[in-house]
């Protein structure tokens, strides 16, 4: 990076350091803050789109949609976040590249299933054998957050669902006493209103999201832990310019700050959203502020 | 959620049909953590014997290759799921891996295991042990009688050797020898080398027989030529086993 770089081993230490930290390997572990920051922003919407719809289907009137929404609640939360990490990733990613076959390759002649292979037709591959390393990253990304977003929206779906049933009937009542219809009560009185229920419980789900993200690992993609532990390890000096004993542990500690940072800055902003969405509400935050105020 | 819906199925059945050819890239498996075999290097690229042979492989069987990097717990079932087409990653060829996987014929002869220690008095017979999870070692140290403590790199068998945890650790020789050398007399080579597995060789699918072949071919080639000779000296030293 810098021109003093090229021959590390006549630099003082703090020069040293700074070629040291500036090598492509660490900007591999930079480059992973930025997958881990982008996947909490996709995935914390997406969690949430789920939660809703989840939770809007638990509510249903009809009796099979109420239990798929029901289901999918109770299954998901069921089952431990790494089996389901390690079963439903390659399952979803073997079902993609299963439908993509009988799709592209009707007249593939050999099985799916040889033994221990799972082999489609070179069209079906998902990504394709001859895309870039990149795209095949994204794939990889991709599936990682539907799977998180899958695991985090049944714990959503079922905040949700507590909150909407937190909302006073009485509330519901008078809005249909106006002539509102059901859809419109649920879009104008209840959607508005359930959010302050909710938000203790799901910036609880925030806070285990973040600390969830190591589990990107399992699926292969290159997380700021893999990162910290490969550049942590004992370097020995045939192999890297930049020799070191067993630095894992500062690694480690450099992550733990991170996290904890990361978790204080979130909790200092879902507590003035927390204050934000009580103003005017029928709860006792909300009485306080308005007795405060007056 | 529709439009994820959607996306999703953009993405299943998106037309890519542009450019799909068998095994027009071949992606090559490695762990990247094991040096002098195959490491990141300080630009974050995969480095060492392999990837030096690999590429040579490529160029004679004429492939265009990608290196990717895979969990060494995880590199077989990654292989057979399609993930990458290759395993270059210092596997030894056994009878258990035959059963999953097809190798190619060994281009590093059978290898040599050893134990380092943190003093020379250390019984590795019957003290405690680390070694990679699903390696040779492993296997070896658990019927041995010593007490077996397995980790997921080879970076952490070292480690628990150092701060104590492990009497000692047995591993390659060649991953062994610049380790022991660079610590400065902090580690030490102890008890008797064992001849392990048969040779390293190159992992691929059951059911890829034809790539299998020109890998083949690639490494006959190379043996006769004595370019494969000059690589092993290159990257183990002069008392490495050749062809």
């Amino acid at each position: 990076m810098f021109a003093f770089c090229t021959d590390p081993e006549t630099l003082s230490s703090l020069s040293w350091m700074l070629c040291y930290l500036t090598t492509a390997k660490h900007m591999g572990l930079y480059y992973a803050f930025g997958t881990v920051l982008l996947l909490l922003a996709i995935t914390a919407p997406a969690a949430l789109a789920f939660g809703f719809g989840g939770a809007v289907m638990a509510r249903s009137r009809i009796p099979p949609i109420a239990w798929i929404g029901k289901g999918y609640v109770s299954v998901v939360r069921g089952v431990p976040d790494i089996a389901f990490f390690l079963f439903f990733v390659i399952a979803l990613d073997q079902a993609f590249e299963w439908l993509r076959h009988q799709v592209k390759c009707p007249d593939w002649g050999q099985p799916v299933r040889q033994g221990n292979d799972f082999v489609v037709c070179p069209e079906a591959k998902l990504p394709l054998g001859n895309a870039p390393q990149w795209v095949h990253e994204s794939y990889g990304f991709s599936l990682a957050v539907l799977t998180f977003a899958i695991v985090f929206g049944a714990f959503a779906a079922n905040v949700l669902y507590g909150a909407m049933r937190a909302v006073p009937k009485a509330q519901i009542e008078t809005a249909e006493a106006y002539g509102m219809s059901h859809r419109q009560a649920f879009r104008r009185v209840l959607v508005p209103q359930m959010w302050v229920y909710a938000l203790p419980g799901l910036s609880n789900l925030w806070m285990v999201l973040i600390k969830a993200t190591p589990l990107l690992f399992l699926l292969g993609v290159e997380d700021i832990v893999y990162w910290a532990r490969e550049l942590g390890g004992t370097k020995t000096p045939q192999f890297t310019a930049y020799p070191h004993g067993d630095w894992r542990m500062w690694y480690f500690l450099f992550l733990l700050i991170f996290y904890l940072c990361f978790t204080k800055v979130s909790e200092v902003v879902l507590e003035r959203v927390m204050k934000r969405l009580t103003k005017g509400q029928a709860t006792t935050g909300g009485e306080s502020q308005r007795k405060a105020a007056a | 959620m529709k439009t994820l819906i959607l996306t999703t199925a953009a993405l299943t059945l998106g037309s890519t049909m542009a450019f799909a050819e068998a095994h027009s890239t071949v992606r090559m498996g490695t762990e990247g953590a094991y040096p002098p075999y195959n490491f990141i290097n300080d630009n974050g690229e995969v480095d060492g014997f392999e990837r030096e042979l690999g590429d040579e492989m490529c160029a004679r069987a004429e492939l265009t290759c990608e290196w990717v990097t895979n969990d060494w717990d995880s590199i077989i079932p990654n292989l057979v799921s399609g993930n990458y087409d290759t395993i270059i990653a210092g596997m030894s060829i056994t009878a258990e891996r035959d059963e999953v996987i097809d190798f190619t014929q060994d281009y590093y002869p059978p290898t040599e295991s050893a134990f380092v220690a943190a003093s020379a008095d250390v019984d590795v017979m019957s003290g405690v042990v680390s070694a990679q999870t699903s390696t040779i070692q492993a296997g070896y140290v658990a019927e041995s009688g010593a007490t077996l403590l397995e980790y997921a790199t080879p970076d952490e068998t070292i480690a628990a050797v150092r701060n104590g945890e492990a009497d000692a650790v047995f591993a390659d020789y060649d991953y062994l020898a610049p380790i022991v050398e660079a610590s400065g007399g902090e580690l030490m080579f102890t008890g008797e080398r064992v001849a392990l597995g048969g040779g390293v060789g190159m992992g691929l699918r059951e059911s890829d027989t034809e790539l299998r072949d020109k890998f083949d071919a690639a490494i006959t080639s190379m043996k006769d030529d004595g370019t494969l000779n000059a690589l092993l000296v290159k990257w183990f030293g002069d008392e490495v086993g050749t062809y």
